[in-house]
C-alpha cells in the first residue's frame, strides 16, 4: 500500500513520538520501502491456517496467590527524571 | 599465556589447581580491555567515551562495582570466573541503558534473574557492560547511543549486532564469556562475525526476567564464548524455570557438558535448500559446504531437505517484532526513568518530545511501523496475516525435525560488512538476518559457531539448529566439529 507524510503523521501520534519535518519525510520513504517489501506476504496461502499465540505448547500458566514482597517506595523512585515525596511529578493533566 | 585469552573452562582448571587466583584475572582482563578498547569499543561508559552519563576510567569504574567475584568465588562452580553482560541486561545498581538516551542514567532497581542465577553458580558480573544496538534494534552495533562497536578482525568493519559489544568483547579477549539477547540473530550473527560461539536457546530456556524487553515472543538470553564447551558450561548456569518469567518451561535443565562426546556417528543432519540460493556470498557457501564435508566424514548422515515458506520468515518478523516492540517501548515515556523532554503544555506535550528527542532513527522506524500494523484498519492485513504466516514457518519445522536430527546453514549470507555500509539502507540492513530470523519465529535453539574464514581474513559461523529444548544435540554436533578442526583456536590480531 502506499503510505503518505499524513498516515505516517497519524501513526507517529498515535505512537507518541514528535517528529520533525526532516525526520517526516525520510521515514516515511523508508517505511514504504519496508512495506513495499512486507507486501511479498500476499502470495502466502493462509487459508484454514491459525495466527500463532505460542511458540511452545504452552498455555495459561497460573501461579499460587500468595503476597510477595514488593520494591520499596523510595527504591522505585529512585530513578525518576521529577518526584516529589512518594510521587512521580507530571504536567498537569486535568484542566 | 595471558589469562584472558583462555577459555573458561581451561581457567577453572587453573583455579581449582590453584595456580592462579581470581585477582590474576581480572587483573589479566583489565591490562587487555586498556590495551585494545580504544580501537574494538566492546564495551560502554569507559574511559570518558559515553556522552550519557557520569564518567569514570575503566580502572575506577571496575573498583567501585558493586560486584566484586570475591563474594562469590568461594563457593558455586564458576569459581568467581567474571562474566560480561550486554547493556540490556538488568544488573541492581549498576548502569543499564539498553544503549539508549532515553535510559541514560538508569540504575535497575534488582537484578535480572540471569544476573542471580549467575552470582548463585559462583560467578562474577564485569563492572562495564557491552555495546549494543540501541534496544537490541539492529545487525551492525550501529545504532548505540555509544556510537558503533569495530570488529577485532578488521576494524573498519561491523562486529554485527545487535550483540555486538559482547561479542567482540570475547573475539578480543577482553571478556572470558559474556552474555548477549537473540530476538532475530543478535548473538549468532555477531557470533559468526567475530569468529566465536553464540547460542540462541530454545524459547523459554533461559528467563527473560530483568532483560529489558524488546519482541516478547522472540527474545531469549544467550551466552557468547571462545569454544562449545564454555557454552555448555554457561548455560548449565543460566538455563531453567523462572516463576518471575512465565513464558520460561519448567523443564529440568540438564547436564549440557556430558553431550559434549565428540561422537556424532548417525546424527541425521539436514541440509535446507533455501538457505543457499540467491544472495549467500560464493565464499561463504564454500566454507558452508566444507563443513558439511567435515560432518559427513566425521559419521553424520546428511540430506537435503526443505523449509518451503523461509522467504517468509524476513518480511513477518519486521511485522511481529515491530508490533511487539512498539508496545514493549510504550513504558519509556519519560515519568519512571531515564530521560524526560521540555515539559510543554500538557502531558502528551511531554511525551511526545521525550521520545522524539531521546529515541533513535531505527527505534524510531521500528515504533512506527509496529504501531502501524497493528493500527485500525491495518491489522489484519498485516498483524494477523504474519502471525499465520509464522504458523507456516513453524510448522515447516516440525515437518522436517520428523526427518533430521538437526539441521545446518551459514548465519549470514555475508562476512562481516563495512562500516556505514548499510546504514541508510533499512532493508539491506533487515536481510543481514535471512538466515538467523526463521530460529526466533519458531522457538528453535540455534548456534553459530566458528567454520572457516575469508581470504581477506574475516571470520564465517556455521548454524547448527535443532527441536526445541535438545540444546544437547547441537553441543554435541557443534563440539565434535569443532574438534575436529581449529578455527575457534585463531586469535584476531590486534
Amino acid at each position: 500500500m502506499a503510505l503518505d507524510d499524513k498516515t505516517v503523521e497519524y501513526v507517529a501520534r498515535l505512537a507518541r513520538i514528535e517528529l520533525q519535518p526532516r525526520e517526516l519525510e525520510k521515514l516515511s520513504r523508508q517505511l514504504q520501502g519496508i512495506l513495499d517489501f512486507i507486501d511479498k506476504l500476499n502470495r502466502a496461502d493462509i487459508r484454514g491456517v491459525s495466527p500463532t499465540s505460542h511458540v511452545l505448547a504452552v498455555n495459561n500458566v497460573f501461579r499460587e496467590d500468595i503476597g510477595r514482597q514488593s520494591l520499596a517506595t523510595e527504591k522505585v523512585l529512585e530513578n525518576a527524571p521529577r518526584k516529589q515525596g512518594d510521587f512521580y511529578v507530571v504536567p498537569k493533566v486535568i484542566e | 599465556m595471558e589469562l584472558c585469552t583462555l577459555t573458561a573452562h581451561e581457567l577453572l582448571e587453573k583455579i581449582n589447581k590453584k595456580e592462579i587466583s581470581f585477582a590474576d584475572i581480572l587483573r589479566s582482563l583489565q591490562d587487555r580491555i586498556k590495551q585494545v578498547d580504544p580501537k574494538v569499543k566492546a564495551y560502554v561508559r569507559v574511559d570518558g567515551r559515553n556522552e550519557n552519563n557520569e564518567n569514570g576510567s575503566c580502572r575506577d569504574r571496575f573498583e567501585t562495582c558493586p560486584y566484586k567475584g570475591e563474594q562469590t568465588s568461594q563457593s558455586g562452580f564458576l569459581k568467581g570466573l567474571p562474566i560480561s553482560l550486554k547493556d540490556n541486561i538488568c544488573t541492581e545498581g549498576l548502569n543499564t541503558e539498553c544503549c539508549s538516551r532515553i535510559l541514560a542514567g538508569f540504575k535497575p532497581p534488582y537484578d535480572a534473574t540471569v544476573v542471580k542465577k549467575l552470582k548463585e553458580a559462583g560467578g562474577a558480573i564485569f563492572g562495564l557492560k557491552t555495546n549494543m544496538d540501541e534496544f537490541a534494534f539492529g545487525s551492525s552495533c550501529e545504532n548505540s547511543a555509544f556510537g558503533p562497536t569495530c570488529n577485532p578482525w578488521d576494524i573498519e568493519r561491523v562486529p554485527g549486532g545487535s550483540s555486538g559489544g559482547s561479542a567482540a568483547a570475547v573475539a578480543a579477549d577482553e571478556a572470558i564469556w559474556a552474555l548477549g539477547s537473540d530476538t532475530g540473530g543478535s548473538i549468532r550473527q555477531p557470533a559468526s562475525f567475530c569468529g566465536v560461539v553464540g547460542l540462541k536457546p530454545t524459547y523459554g530456556r533461559v528467563s527473560r526476567f530483568g532483560l529489558i524487553a524488546f519482541a516478547s515472543s522472540l527474545d531469549q538470553i544467550g551466552p557468547f564464548t571462545k569454544d562449545v564447551a564454555d557454552s555448555a558450561l554457561l548455560m548449565k548456569a543460566i538455563a531453567g524455570h523462572d516463576p518471575s518469567d512465565s513464558t520460561s518451561l519448567d523443564a529440568p535443565v540438564p547436564d549440557y557438558t556430558a553431550s559434549l562426546t565428540g561422537d556424532i556417528k548417525g546424527l541425521k543432519i539436514g541440509v535446507p535448500k533455501e538457505y543457499f540460493s540467491q544472495g549467500l556470498d560464493a565464499e561463504v557457501k564454500a566454507i558452508i559446504d566444507a563443513a558439511a564435508d567435515k560432518l559427513r566424514n566425521l559419521g553424520a548422515i546428511l540430506t537435503e531437505v526443505s523449509l518451503p515458506h523461509t522467504e517468509y520468515a524476513v518480511p513477518v518478523y519486521y511485522i511481529v517484532a515491530t508490533a511487539e516492540a512498539s508496545s514493549n517501548l510504550a513504558r519509556f515515556d519519560g515519568v519512571q526513568y531515564g530521560f524526560r523532554g521540555l515539559e510543554g503544555r500538557n502531558l502528551i506535550d511531554m511525551y511526545m518530545r521525550t521520545r522524539g528527542e531521546a529515541f533513535g532513527q531505527e527505534a524510531k522506524r521500528r515504533i512506527l511501523l509496529g504501531t502501524f500494523v497493528l493500527s485500525h484498519g491495518y491489522y489484519d492485513a498485516y498483524y494477523l496475516r504474519a502471525q499465520k504466516v509464522r504458523t507456516l514457518i513453524k510448522k515447516d519445522f516440525d515437518d522436517v525435525f520428523k526427518q533430521v536430527d538437526c539441521l545446518i546453514t551459514p548465519v549470514s549470507p555475508t562476512p562481516a560488512f563495512k562500516l556505514g555500509e548499510r546504514v541508510e539502507d533499512p532493508l539491506k540492513m533487515y536481510l543481514s538476518d535471512i538466515c538467523t530470523i526463521s530460529a526466533n519465529l519458531a522457538g528453535v535453539p540455534a548456534i553459530s559457531l566458528p567454520c572457516g574464514f575469508t581470504k581477506d581474513g574475516l571470520p564465517v559461523g556455521l548454524q547448527i539448529m535443532a527441536r526445541p529444548f535438545a540444546e544437547e544435540t547441537i553441543f554435541r554436533a557443534a563440539h565434535a566439529y569443532e574438534q575436529s578442526t581449529d578455527w575457534h583456536k585463531r586469535r584476531a590480531k590486534l
